[in-house]
């Protein structure tokens, strides 16, 4: 089944000053589907990631190239709002970073700073995010402690629960059970499979199983270049290049 | 040779410990100095009363109040200013070369002379700006000599917030704004208002800035507004034990002023203190 594409880059530089990180990639991602981001470090698949909510605009001395499309708009357009970008484009990090606030503020946060002030509609958005991130049933009856008291992994997963309340058409994970025990990467990578049926989802990972297990297409990048993309049974049973099939067997990386 | 290692470790180990230890007992001795001397002193006549007879009798209430009013002055100026400055710096400013040579202003204002400052606050509060000795010039005159204090607790307390707080805002379509205020200022609050408390307690105890700005030798009189002159307590110890015709009659009285501005500083100081536990606690920080 063929389904739309809801965002793509084309001929994707970026450069930190006069270092040049990504070079001319071109993606297209599927609407409701996982794509993962593969390659060792330094390769700029967490630099391509960055470009979609233009998070890399926070540090100083960068520089854009090429196009980066959500639906039929260049995210990059001087007159596109980065503010509302970022609300249609979620992220979850790295490392779980709940604010040091309750669990309720914490995903009531996105809501309140883009306007909404109906307390009544702000308690069932918090409710409904939560179970998304299935972490309801973990936190339900201690919704006003601080998120901090939570473990590694409920704090991820309510990171995702937070990014989730605004809700975005597009959600960008960087390496977000990198930072987990297993069991707690098990739930964050169901959590995944049940949140693609609604969203768009880019995952950047270190861990091949987990591209594997997780997403429907895959993108290996090395050196600041795709260097290959295919349906993620294809890429990693018959990769079409050596230097692929080099990385995916664990021969370098 | 681990026996030579061990004992190198152990020497070392002293010699900070002893460094430690000189710091405390500064403290104590200073402490049991005053206390011991002052305490006699001490009464509710001393506390609520003008001083009399040339000033070897009565209290010394104008100079504890002249001394808060310009420390509530030095707040009203120095904390705003400081923490704004503060939050442009290390939030907005983005061009580095600018930011370098404001901070490297900033620290050198930190470094002029207290008595500078005095000139200064007379110089251009006083006579420029015709204030003349007044609780508002003496409050503005300290107030700008503790800004450097401000500015580097609150930079402090602001870097200490981790970015990933910062990142985590925006991403979820947080303005920049949106984010410092609701993000980074809760958490970098505790430090802001222990550092800047720290810095107007450095201030209460100054002389050199508000003897020719703010402070006078005598005046029975409590402040009724801003631009009135005032009594004060560190320039209140520095005319008893140096100017006046009896200072071997007053010499309990100095004393007795001294552990009262000695309180007053460390009052600030504890509730600083205090203030930011119970802060870091509601955190769980």
């Amino acid at each position: 089944m063929e389904s739309n594409i809801k965002m793509h880059t084309e001929n994707l530089d970026f450069f930190y000053g006069n270092f040049q990180a990504l070079y001319t990639v071109s993606i297209e991602f599927a609407q409701n589907r996982v794509t993962a981001l593969i390659g060792p470090s330094g390769c700029g698949k967490s630099t391509y990631l960055r470009c979609l909510n233009r998070m890399n605009d926070l540090i100083s001395g960068i520089k854009v190239k090429g196009q980066v499309i959500l639906d039929t708009e260049d995210i990059y357009d001087p007159s596109l709002d980065v503010v509302t970008l970022r609300r249609r484009v979620g992220m979850v990090f790295q490392k779980p970073n709940p604010f040091p606030k309750s669990i309720f503020e914490n995903v009531a946060y996105g809501l309140k700073v883009n306007g909404v002030k109906d307390t009544a509609k702000i308690t069932e958005i918090v409710e409904k995010s939560l179970k998304q991130a299935a972490i309801w049933d973990e936190v339900k009856d201690r919704l006003n402690e601080s998120a901090l008291g939570l473990s590694g992994g409920q704090q991820q997963r309510l990171c995702i629960a937070r990014a989730l309340a605004v809700g975005p058409e597009v959600l960008l994970m960087d390496e977000p059970a990198s930072a987990l025990d297993p069991i707690a990467t098990q739930k964050i990578e169901e959590l995944i499979g049940e949140l693609s049926s609604k969203l768009t989802i880019i995952i950047v990972t270190h861990n091949m199983q987990q591209a594997a297990r997780v997403s429907d297409k895959t993108a290996f990048f090395y050196m600041g270049k795709l260097i290959e993309i295919n349906d993620t049974d294809t890429l990693f049973t018959k990769p079409g290049l050596k230097q692929t099939e080099d990385y995916i067997t664990g021969r370098f990386g | 040779m681990i026996k030579k290692r061990l004992f190198t470790q152990k020497i070392w180990f002293s010699i900070l410990k002893m460094a430690v230890l000189i710091n405390g007992a500064a403290l104590a001795v200073i402490l049991y100095f005053i206390l011991s001397r002052g305490w006699r002193a001490i009464s509710w006549e001393f506390l609520t009363q003008a001083p009399r007879d040339s000033m070897t009798a009565g209290g010394i209430l104008p100079c504890i109040v002249g001394t808060v009013c310009l420390c509530l002055v030095t707040i009203f100026v120095a904390l705003p200013i400081g923490v704004a400055s503060a939050i442009y710096l290390n939030e907005y400013a983005t061009q580095e070369k600018l930011v370098r040579v404001i901070r490297l202003g900033i620290n050198n204002l930190a470094g002029v002379p207290s008595i500078v400052f005095g000139l200064f606050g007379l110089a251009f509060f006083c006579i420029v700006l015709k204030m003349g000795v007044s609780v508002a010039a003496g409050g503005l005159t300290l107030g700008i000599m503790t800004l450097p204090v401000i500015i580097g607790a609150s930079e402090e307390a602001l870097k200490s917030v981790p970015n990933t707080y910062r990142e985590a805002s925006l991403a979820m379509g947080a303005t920049k704004w949106q984010t410092i205020r609701k993000v980074v200022l809760p958490v970098a609050f505790p430090g802001i208002i222990t550092g800047s408390i720290l810095g107007i307690s450095r201030a209460a105890g100054e002389t050199a800035p508000i003897m020719y700005t703010g402070a006078v030798f005598f005046t029975p009189d409590l402040p009724t507004s801003i631009f009135d002159e005032v009594m004060a307590l560190p320039y209140h110890i520095y005319v008893l034990a140096t100017a006046g015709t009896h200072i071997e009659a007053t010499r309990h009285l100095q004393y007795g002023t001294a552990l009262v501005l000695i309180a007053l500083v460390l009052g600030m100081n504890l509730f600083a203190i205090i203030l930011r536990s119970k802060m870091r606690k509601k955190l769980r920080i």
